[in-house]
């Protein structure tokens, strides 16, 4: 059921029990869905979004642009693969547009990033170009805004 | 000096304050203070219609309407109304006005001669006691019993009914119980009402918002019930429109003709910019009706769930946002229970008596809130229930 995914979307830790009224089944029923959606790779993980800027911990992000030559029979997957391997990347998409694929890296400085994009994803076989986009602040991120939600104005009535 | 107290009407003077005002009141002054208060959606209104607003507004379309509302937006309504609850109505038995509240005042001050009777089912929304008294009118009300998940029935009504009775107010899906009449639990009213001369005023402006497996019926689709029935709907809580101030009404057109009087008089026409936004709402947001609908389902069975657990017994609400818990567990009045809740955890909920004297022992819980504030806010009331010993 779908419904169940959107409350999961957005409440990670609701509980099964809570989960359940809301989509009328039973804590059982819902935790046998779960596990098909864990298995099946529809539910890839529970992530807890943190504000690294306002824990005061010193990090940096960046988007990088790849431009890639596709290979005969694999395209950009083969490519996308060995730079999704590296545990400094976190995310990696196939773009439509001015370049084939995006990366998004978290280091600990901009140059450990500069230094990375050099050293390991420049010289990989297919890669012919690298642009870097450093995040210079946060405003959102999957649907949290960053700088807080707006007071609610509404009054009781 | 002058001496307002004096000068003021009798009749204004004596209108019965809101209950709700007093808590809004003092919930405003208090810091960190969780509301379930609000009897308004918390999402905004969908981007197409505010969008329609704002171009209506770069065409330089600032001037009155006609009266009665734009033609076009008398005539989507009419085509809402056929397509989502089956009535037949017409541009010339339609009224656009400043939301549902002005159809109700124009509906009672158009039909109301001082001394006829008003037949109000309680707990209600707070407008219906007052405009009637500021008439002329007399307020009857029936109170509804939890028993009967707040709902009317036959034997209630006829007791009710006198050679006096002019108006019947009918308040479904109902603020603050969350009540609803279904097309069955209607037929036995209307049978009632077909052997008299007395009027409906169907305020139906959480129509859109039921839950169960049943869509709202509105009285007026019943046979022989259109002739004496007024609907009253808006844009407010199905659109999530409230600021915009729009509703409308539609009954027989000798009614509707004499609310468009007043209205005249009073209003002139309801705000031009709503009114082309309403037309956009009407034509293209069924979907998103549908999506907040959804949302606040899930709201819903969580809560009623919750408050089952806490002890806090509620009747399943099947209709508008609002869920009407008994607290007799605790032993205490609609207004120390709410008072204390206030002042202990800073929680705002509205005491059941605010909307009559039949709501004591219940209290008013909206769930036109996110999830994570609902569940903050229940964290809190199962402390205050804990301090209160009702809790382990």
């Amino acid at each position: 059921m779908e419904r169940i995914l959107k409350i999961l979307e957005e409440n990670a830790r609701i509980s099964l029990e809570d989960l359940a009224v809301m989509v009328n089944d039973t804590p059982e029923g819902v935790a046998a869905r779960l596990d098909e959606y864990r298995a099946a790779g529809v539910i890839r993980g529970f992530h807890t979004l943190v504000d690294w800027e306002k824990a005061g911990v010193p990090r940096v992000q960046a988007i990088i642009e790849l431009r890639v030559t596709p290979k005969r029979d694999c395209g950009f997957d083969e490519v996308a693969a060995a730079v999704a391997n590296f545990e400094e990347v976190d995310s990696v998409m196939l773009m439509s547009g001015g370049y084939d694929l995006c990366v998004v890296m978290t280091g600990r400085s901009f140059q450990e990033i500069a230094l990375f994009v050099a050293k390991r994803l420049s010289p990989l076989d297919g890669v012919l170009s690298t642009t870097t986009h450093f995040v210079l602040h946060t405003y959102k991120k999957d649907g949290v805004l960053y700088g807080g939600e707006a007071a609610d104005e509404r009054v009781i009535s | 000096m002058m001496e307002y107290d004096k000068l003021i009407s009798g009749a204004a003077a004596g209108m019965r304050p809101s209950g709700i005002r007093k808590f809004f009141d003092i919930a405003a002054e208090m810091k960190d203070c969780i509301s379930l208060g609000v009897g308004e959606p918390d999402f905004k209104t969908p981007w197409a219609i505010r969008e329609a607003g704002i171009a209506s507004l770069e065409k330089g379309r600032t001037w009155y309407t006609s009266n009665a509302g734009l033609k076009e937006l008398r005539e989507e309504i009419c085509r809402y109304l056929r397509r989502r609850f089956g009535l037949e109505y017409t541009a010339d038995e339609t009224l656009v006005t400043v939301g549902g509240s002005e159809a109700i005042d124009l509906c009672i001050r158009s039909l109301v001669n001082p001394g006829d009777e008003v037949i109000i089912p309680e707990p209600c929304f707070v407008c219906y006691e007052p405009i009637t008294t500021l008439t002329g009118g007399v307020a009857v009300p029936i109170a509804l019993q939890a028993a009967d998940k707040f709902k009317l029935t036959a034997d209630q009504l006829r007791a009710a009914i006198t050679p006096k009775t002019k108006l019947l107010v009918l308040p479904f899906p109902n603020n603050p119980t969350g009540g609803i009449m279904t097309r069955e639990e209607l037929e036995p009213i209307a049978r009632v009402l077909r052997e008299t001369d007395v009027i409906v005023l169907s305020d139906e402006i959480y129509a859109e918002l039921t839950y169960g497996d049943v869509r709202h019926c509105s009285i007026a689709a019943l046979p022989g019930m259109k002739e004496r029935t007024v609907v009253v709907n808006g844009f407010s809580k199905a659109y999530a429109m409230t600021g915009w101030r729009l509703g409308y009404a539609c009954g027989p057109k000798p009614v509707i003709d004499v609310m468009t009087k007043v209205h005249q008089s009073a209003i002139m026409c309801a705000p031009t910019t709503s009114q082309y936004a309403a037309v956009t709402a009407l034509k293209n947001c069924d979907a998103d009706i549908e999506r907040m609908r959804q949302e606040y389902d899930a709201r819903r069975r969580f809560l009623v769930a919750r408050l089952n657990k806490l002890g806090l017994t509620c009747f399943e609400p099947e209709g508008a946002f609002y869920a009407f818990p008994s607290i007799a567990a605790t032993g205490m009045t609609s207004d120390a229970f709410a008072t204390g809740l206030l002042n202990s955890q800073r929680v705002a909920v509205v005491p059941g008596t605010a909307f009559g004297a039949t709501g004591e022992g219940h209290v008013r819980i909206s769930y036109a809130y996110s999830l994570n504030h609902l569940a903050e806010a229940l964290r809190r009331i199962e402390l205050y229930l804990k301090e209160l010993g009702v809790r382990a």
